[in-house]
């Protein structure tokens, strides 16, 4: 079974402001009855989004002039609240590909690297350097290489952070506990054949 | 030194030691329900995926059931949804499914063991946080989520860091009116709701050894509302006494090759324990949650805590549970008044606790505007019970009648309370919004206690209620 590694991500971003985003925010909680992840991407931040347009302003996931962004630029504790997965699989099906923070709660970032996306810190006056760089010009190309740990963006490179066991398990692709699982099944399967209550006693 | 039923079963369902550090264990029994396997169920189809062991799994439907009637389509289409597509993953995937109507649905945790397929020794998992009620078998059962429901049935393994043990013993005997659900509750109001975090608790002792099956699922039900990541019962006669004859129980010969692995798979007699508490069983009296979380709890001749008394720590936690409950403070738990009356969920919806509660309601009324629900964990449970008149008793007393299901224990089924009120509750969980109403007040007692309070219209002490011995 061939895991899939991931090292670089790449594209433009969206800057999202505001520390403590938490995953109701991300994704409301009415949206979390449905059976599958599909189109939940449509509904991230669906809540915030309304608020902005009731206050006559635009909600970054609305601003046209981030669309098509493969990096979400957030600042404190992105992701707090409850522990569904349901958080980063909106990002994920919403097109992004790696998030870029000052921090997050521990079970979004668990979440987020069980689903395939990554999760960088940098300090806080970089993110507020990158955010306002991003917002100034859209359409800076940035590119995260989780090998060298660094992220580029237009002229500028900053350091990035991430815990050193989630960063292997990316680089070596075992961020995929499934693929993993299944990687020495005959294994599984000679096991299953000496359990006394799998052969029938 | 010997050895403990964790690590004999751990050991026996090791694969392998993965690259991240965690151990692949196998999974011998995967249960399966609506809420928490569509996503997984998907991500199969979306990675081609099948499902390992589909002879490993068990699928039933039970958290959005509606109790009152089953008429289809359901009048939440998110429900409806749920249960079509549960179907039709069952179908696509060749996983035996207990539908809806079939006489063998019910609640997850009733159903498994009822039909014989949770067993000692085995390694369990299940989308739900309360699939340590299987422990009381003698099994390592363990709630997981909904990625973990993917690795399960794409490979019927789990990757898990392994667990610390911690062995609790309860002396001496229960007294008439006290329960299994009585002394879970005093454990964690000892231990605290994070006092298991990083153990599996295993349960022995006198007051362990006497319980029914029934009782000791429900002690090893809660496990992990005091964070515990499991919680089990060493399996003996009770259990083999239990299991024999059930439709996916060994039979003839091999009953008895299966009785002796069993046996030997309880922890031995000088088994290590990285922990060890004991608690005084003979000394319990009935409980009563008084918060938000299962540890804020007093004995029913208690009385609620004053913020200012609370330890600093714990103080703020207090303040705000009193706040949510419409306490001040200091008032002795009895007395309290309720509105509604639950009786039901995995914790307390089996027979035996239908029969206590109807023991408490014979010949007794519900007070004027207490509604009342009795709600059997399963349509075999339900069955039973009407056999031996239990309906009867429940609906001569003014209570409602269910069919199965989880009904009032969480908000994803037409049973809820509404704004404020205050539900006497079977269940296990009592956080704020649990039980459907942002606002709705849980107290959580023994079914037994919840019967007292639904005909005295408050909590009171279930013993005097109750002639004559167990
Ligand atoms: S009865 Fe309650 S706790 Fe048990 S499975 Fe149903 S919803 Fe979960």
């Amino acid at each position: 079974m061939s895991l899939p590694a991931i090292r670089r991500v790449s594209g433009t971003a969206r800057p999202l402001t505001g520390d403590d985003i938490d995953t109701d925010r991300i994704i409301p909680a009415r949206f979390l009855v449905s059976v599958t992840f599909d189109g939940l991407g449509a509904h991230a931040f669906e809540d915030d989004r309304r608020g902005a347009k009731t206050r006559g302003e635009t909600h970054a996931w609305d601003d046209a002039r981030f669309f098509g962004a493969a990096l979400l630029l957030v600042n404190r504790n992105f992701g707090c609240g409850s522990s569904r997965e349901h958080a980063p699989q909106a990002l994920l099906r919403g097109g992004i590909r790696a998030v870029v923070g000052e921090s997050y709660s521990e079970i979004f970032f668990g979440n987020s690297v069980a689903i395939g996306l990554p999760c960088v810190t940098l300090p806080h006056e970089a993110m507020a350097a990158l955010q306002a760089l991003v917002a100034g010009d859209p359409a800076t190309m940035l590119a995260l290489d989780l090998g060298t740990k660094t992220l580029a963006a237009g002229e500028a490179t900053f350091p990035v952070a991430m815990p050193e066991n989630a960063r292997q398990a990316f680089l070596s692709g075992n961020w995929d506990g499934t693929s993993m699982l299944l990687d020495r099944y005959d294994e599984v399967e000679a096991l299953a054949k000496r359990l006394h209550y799998v052969t029938g006693f | 030194m010997g050895r403990s039923l964790l690590s004999k079963v751990w050991d026996l369902h090791a694969v392998r030691k993965l690259p991240t550090g965690q151990t692949q264990l196998f999974v011998g029994l995967h249960l399966v329900h609506e809420v928490t396997s569509p996503q997984a169920f998907a991500m199969l189809k979306e990675n081609g995926w099948t499902v390992a062991f589909p002879s490993r799994t068990v699928a039933t439907v039970d958290h959005i059931i509606p109790t009152l009637s089953l008429a289809r389509p359901f009048a939440d289409a998110e429900a409806e949804e749920m249960l079509v597509s549960l179907q039709r993953n069952c179908r696509d995937f060749g996983v035996p499914l207990y539908d809806l109507g079939a006489p063998e649905q019910g609640i997850v945790h009733v159903v498994g063991p009822e039909l014989g397929f949770t067993q000692p020794g085995m390694t369990i998992a299940c989308g739900d946080s309360h699939t340590s009620t299987h422990g009381a078998f003698g099994a390592l059962a363990f709630g997981i989520g909904t990625s973990q429901v993917r690795d399960v049935l794409a490979s019927q393994c789990l990757a898990m860091d392994p667990m610390k043990l911690r062995r609790i013993d309860v002396t001496g005997r229960l007294a008439s009116g006290v329960y299994a659900k009585d002394v879970i509750l005093a454990i964690i109001r000892t231990l605290g709701v994070k006092g298991g975090v990083g153990y599996a608790y295993e349960y022995g002792g006198e007051a362990v050894d006497a319980m029914s099956m029934d009782e000791r699922m429900t002690l090893c039900n809660m496990s992990i509302e005091g964070g515990a990541r499991a919680g089990y019962v060493n399996p003996d006669a009770t259990t083999f006494e239990y299991l024999k004859g059930r439709p996916a129980a060994p039979k003839g010969e091999a009953w008895d090759r299966a009785v002796a692995w069993w046996f030997s798979m309880a922890s031995d007699a000088d088994a290590a324990y990285d922990d060890r508490v004991t608690l005084d069983g003979a000394a319990l009296e009935p409980h009563v949650t008084w918060g938000i979380n299962p540890a804020q709890s007093t004995g029913v001749t208690g009385r609620v805590p004053r913020a200012p008394d609370a330890t600093p720590e714990a103080r703020a936690q207090v303040a705000e549970a009193l706040e949510y409950m419409g306490f001040t403070g200091g008032e002795a738990i009895a007395g309290t008044k309720i509105d509604v009356a639950f009786i039901g969920s995995c914790t307390n919806g089996r027979l035996s606790d239908l029969r206590e509660a109807a023991r408490v309601v014979k010949g007794r009324k519900v007070a004027k505007g207490v509604k009342a629900l009795a709600v059997p964990g399963s349509n075999a449970v339900r069955a039973a019970a009407e056999k031996e008149g239990l309906d009867a008793v429940f609906r001569d007393a003014g209570f409602e009648w269910r069919g199965a299901g989880c009904s009032m224990c969480l908000a994803m089924n037409p049973d809820r309370l509404e704004g404020r009120q205050v539900c006497a509750s079977s269940s296990n969980r009592n956080f704020k919004g649990r039980q459907g109403s942002p606002t709705g007040r849980t107290l959580l007692m023994s079914p037994a206690m919840v019967a007292a309070a639904a005909v005295a219209g408050e909590v009171t002490d279930v013993r005097p209620l109750l002639g004559g011995g167990r």
